[in-house]
C-alpha cells in the first residue's frame, strides 16, 4: 500500500519508460526503498536495525560463497581446508574472519531488532504477518548458524553437533531413529558434515526469500513508529529517499566501524579456542558450549534438571528450548493491549526493563557458563521469569493496564501540535 | 480462551522450572559440592607480553628465529607443526637459500623414483614440517600413552594462548605438600608431571626446557629457560596467525576509511534532515 500523498514513479528517459512497461523493476525499487515509500518521520535509531540485518545477510552470503570456493566438506580435510584458506588464499583470512564474525554481528543486530519489536509492540495488528515472518527468519538463521559452525570440523563443531542433534533423541518413540536419519549415522560424521554443508549453502537463500516476504508484508501497512500511533496525514511522514537512505547510510558507517574493529583486531574474541583443535570423537571437551548467540536458549535447555511427572528432564528441556522461541509466534494474540508502544504502557514497560531484559542477560551469561551451581539455579530463575513474562504476565498486564494518553498523531508527538488535530472531531 | 491456554502453558513451564530449582537448591544445601584439587591449585596464565601484542604490534623477527630454533631443537622431537611449510619461514627473515638448507635438514616421506617404494628424502621448501610420529599409536607408544598435540594453532587453541604456552613451559614444579595433604587422591601419578597451569594439574609432557643454555642462540641472546619459553611462545603466535601483521595494518586503513565515510554520511544525514523536526 502506499499513502495517497506518496510520490508516483514517473520515468523520463525513454529507456526507463520502455523498461517500466516491460518489467517495472525500477518502479518496484522506487516504491520499496525510494521516494515512493512514505515512512513515519519520528523513527529512532532502533529502526535502523532492519536495514542493518539485511546488510549482514548480504555480507554473510558474499563472504560465504568465497569461503565455499576453498572448502571441502569431508571430515578428513575440512579443518585443513579452512586453515589453508586462512594461510594460503589471497585475503583468505579476511573472508574467514569476516564470515565468522559476520554471524555474530548478524545476531547482535537481529536481537536488537527483535527486542525493538517487543518494546514497541511491532508484532501487533496490522503487522502480525511481518512479525510471524520475522520469527521464521530467526529460526532459519539459527539453523544456518548452527550448521555453519559445524563445518570447520573442530572440537566444538563436532561436540556441538553431537549435543544438538542428540536433542532429537529426546523425542519419545521416534527420537533415536529420527536422530540417526538426520545424521546419516550414529554420530556426526562425513554424511552429517556433507548434508550440513549442503543445507548451510541453501538456507541463506531461503532466508533471503523470507526477507523479501517480510519486507513485502511490512510495506502493506507501512512502518510502525515509536509512538505506535498510525500515520494520519502527509505531515506524519517523509519519503524513504532521501531521508531514511541518509539515516541508514550513516548508521551503516557506525556498524561497519564496529564490525571492522572486531574482524581486524579481535577476530577470535567471540569464538571458542577448542574449535582450533581438530574434531576428535574420542576426546570430550571439558565444557561443551555453543556460540554465544545460542546461550539464552542453551541455558533454558539445561535449566530443566528434574523429571516433571512422567516427562523426562531432557525432553522438558528440549520442549522449553524450542517453546521459548515458538511462543513469539503467539505474541500478537497474547498481548491484548490496544496501545502498541511500550512508552505509553507504564506497567508493561516496567516488566520489560526490570523483568525481561535482566532475565535475558542472566540466560545469556549462564548459557556460556559451565553446567554447575550456582549458574544452573540462576538460569532456572531467569527461565521461569522468561516463560511467565510471555505466557502469564503479558496476557494479564495487557488486559488490566491503564495506558497513558497517546498523542493525536505523529506530527503532534514531534511538533507539539497538529493543526489537523484541531479540525478533527474529538474521539 | 487463548489467554487461558497461554497461562496454562506458562504454568506448566514455570512449575517444572520451580520444581527443578527447588530440588537443585535442596541438593546444594544438603550435599555441597566437594572441593577439588584443580579448583584450588589451578592457576591462570602468567602476565607476559609479546612484541606482536596490541593494535600496532609487530613480530620481533629475531625472536621468531630464536623461537623456531627452540622448536626445531627441542619441541619437534615430539610435536608436529603440520600447518606450516618450510617456505613460510621466509616470513621470519630467512633467505630462500637458508630456507632450502633448513628444509634439507629434515627428512620427509617420499617415493623412490626408481622403485616406487616409500622412502625418506631431504625436505624442500615446498614441504610441510614432517610429523615426528607415523601415527597416533606410535605417538602414544613413545609418550606414556599421550599424543603430543600439533603446535601450529596452539596459541589460538587455548584461552590466553601465548601466555598459556609460556606459563606451562616455565610452570613445572614439585607438587605442593599441602595439596597432597589436602587431597591425597590427587597425588601426581608416576609418569605424569605436576604443573599448576595445566587444567587438571598433571600432564604427560616432561619439562622440555630444563637448563639455561639448552639451546645455543646465534644472535648472542642468553638462552635462559625463561627466554627460550618466551621465544618459542612468540614463534607459536606466528605459526597460529602468520597474517597477524597484515591483518592489523589493513585494519587501521579500513578503520580510517570507514571513519571518513561515516563522517561524510553523518554530515549528509544532518544536511538532509535539516529543518525537518523528528
Amino acid at each position: 500500500m502506499s499513502f495517497p500523498w506518496a510520490k508516483e514513479y514517473t520515468p523520463s528517459h525513454p529507456f526507463m519508460k520502455w523498461m517500466d512497461e516491460k518489467l517495472p523493476v525500477p518502479r518496484l525499487i522506487y516504491n520499496a526503498v525510494g521516494s515512493g515509500y512514505e515512512v513515519p518521520r519520528n523513527l529512532n535509531y532502533f529502526w535502523n536495525f532492519g536495514f542493518l540485518a539485511g546488510l549482514c545477510l548480504v555480507i554473510q552470503i558474499v563472504t560465504g560463497i568465497v569461503m565455499a570456493m576453498h572448502y571441502a566438506s569431508n571430515t578428513a580435510v575440512a579443518f585443513d581446508t579452512i586453515e589453508m584458506t586462512v594461510r594460503d588464499v589471497n585475503w583468505g583470512w579476511l573472508f574467514r574472519y569476516a564470515h565468522a564474525n559476520g554471524a555474530s554481528a548478524f545476531f547482535v543486530v537481529i536481537y536488537i531488532h527483535i527486542f525493538r519489536g517487543f518494546y514497541y509492540g511491532s508484532y501487533k495488528a496490522p503487522r502480525e504477518m511481518v512479525w510471524l515472518l520475522g520469527v521464521v527468519i530467526f529460526l532459519l538463521m539459527m539453523a544456518t548458524a548452527f550448521m555453519g559452525y559445524v563445518l570447520p570440523w573442530g572440537q566444538m563443531s563436532f561436540w556441538g553437533a553431537k549435543v544438538i542433534t542428540g536433542l532429537f533423541g529426546a523425542i519419545p518413540f521416534v527420537g533415536e531413529p529420527l536422530q540417526q536419519w538426520l545424521l546419516g549415522g550414529f554420530a556426526p560424521d562425513n554424511a552429517a558434515l556433507n548434508r550440513f554443508f549442503s543445507l548451510h549453502y541453501l538456507l541463506p537463500f531461503v532466508i533471503l526469500g523470507v526477507v523479501i516476504l517480510h519486507i513485502w508484508a511490512l510495506h502493506i501497512p507501512g512502518s510502525s513508529n515509536p509512538t505506535g500511533v498510525e500515520i494520519k496525514s502527509e505531515s506524519d511522514t517523509v519519503p524513504f529517499y532521501p531521508y531514511y537512505v541518509a539515516k541508514d547510510g550513516w548508521a551503516i558507517g557506525v556498524f561497519a566501524i564496529l564490525f571492522a574493529a572486531a574482524v581486524f583486531f579481535f577476530p577470535n574474541a567471540l569464538g571458542h579456542p577448542d574449535n582450533y583443535i581438530p574434531a576428535n570423537p574420542m576426546s570430550t571437551p571439558a565444557h561443551i558450549v555453543p556460540e554465544w548467540y545460542f546461550w539464552p536458549f542453551y541455558a533454558i535447555l539445561r535449566a530443566f534438571t528434574q523429571d516433571f511427572f512422567f516427562i523426562p528432564a531432557k525432553l522438558m528441556g528440549v520442549l522449553a528450548m524450542f517453546g521459548a522461541i515458538l511462543v513469539w509466534f503467539f505474541l500478537p494474540w497474547l498481548d491484548k493491549s490496544p496501545v502498541r508502544s511500550g512508552s505509553y504502557r507504564p506497567t508493561y514497560k516496567k516488566f520489560f526493563w526490570f523483568g525481561l531484559i535482566p532475565a535475558m542477560a542472566v540466560l545469556f551469561y549462564c548459557g556460556g557458563a559451565p553446567a554447575a551451581e550456582p549458574y544452573v539455579m540462576f538460569s532456572q530463575i531467569a527461565a521461569l521469569y522468561y516463560f511467565a513474562h510471555f505466557l502469564i504476565i503479558l496476557p494479564i498486564v495487557s488486559a488490566i493496564e491503564k495506558p497513558l494518553p497517546l498523542p493525536y498523531s505523529i506530527t503532534e508527538a514531534v511538533l507539539g501540535k497538529d493543526e489537523e488535530a484541531e479540525l478533527a472531531p474529538t474521539a | 480462551m487463548a489467554r487461558i491456554l497461554s497461562i496454562l502453558v506458562g504454568l506448566f513451564f514455570t512449575v517444572a522450572l520451580a520444581w527443578s530449582f527447588g530440588r537443585g537448591a535442596y541438593t546444594q544445601i544438603t550435599e555441597p559440592a566437594a572441593p577439588t584439587a584443580e579448583h584450588h591449585y589451578h592457576l591462570l596464565p602468567k602476565d607476559v607480553h609479546f612484541a606482536s601484542d596490541g593494535g600496532f604490534g609487530k613480530f620481533d623477527r629475531q625472536q621468531l628465529q630464536r623461537g623456531f630454533q627452540v622448536y626445531k631443537e627441542v619441541c619437534s622431537a615430539c610435536h608436529s607443526l603440520s600447518h606450516v611449510a618450510f617456505r613460510d619461514l621466509t616470513q621470519l627473515g630467512y633467505t630462500d637459500a637458508e630456507v632450502k638448507a633448513i628444509a634439507a635438514g629434515f627428512s620427509v616421506p617420499g617415493t623412490d623414483p626408481n622403485t616406487g617404494e616409500a622412502t625418506m628424502r631431504p625436505g624442500t621448501s615446498t614441504d610441510y614440517f614432517p610429523k615426528p610420529f607415523a601415527n597416533d599409536i606410535a605417538a602414544r607408544a613413545a609418550n606414556n600413552n599421550a599424543v603430543p598435540p600439533d603446535l601450529s594453532l596452539m596459541t589460538k587453541a587455548r584461552h590466553d594462548g601465548p601466555a598459556y604456552v609460556y606459563s606451562l613451559l616455565t610452570g613445572f614444579t614439585e607438587q605442593p605438600a599441602e595439596l597432597i595433604k589436602e587431597f591425597p587422591e590427587a597425588k601426581t601419578p608416576s609418569g605424569l608431571h605436576y604443573n599448576p597451569y595445566f587444567a587438571n594439574l598433571n600432564l604427560a609432557m616432561a619439562p622440555p626446557l630444563v637448563a639455561d643454555g639448552q639451546v645455543e642462540y646465534g644472535d648472542g641472546t642468553k638462552a635462559t629457560v625463561d627466554q627460550m619459553a618466551k621465544d618459542v611462545s612468540a614463534f607459536l603466535i606466528w605459526t597460529a596467525e602468520p597474517k597477524l601483521e597484515k591483518r592489523k595494518q589493513t585494519g587501521w586503513a579500513v578503520l580510517g576509511f570507514l571513519l571518513f565515510a561515516t563522517i561524510l554520511g553523518y554530515m549528509s544525514y544532518r544536511n538532509i534532515w535539516a529543518g525537518k523536526k523528528h
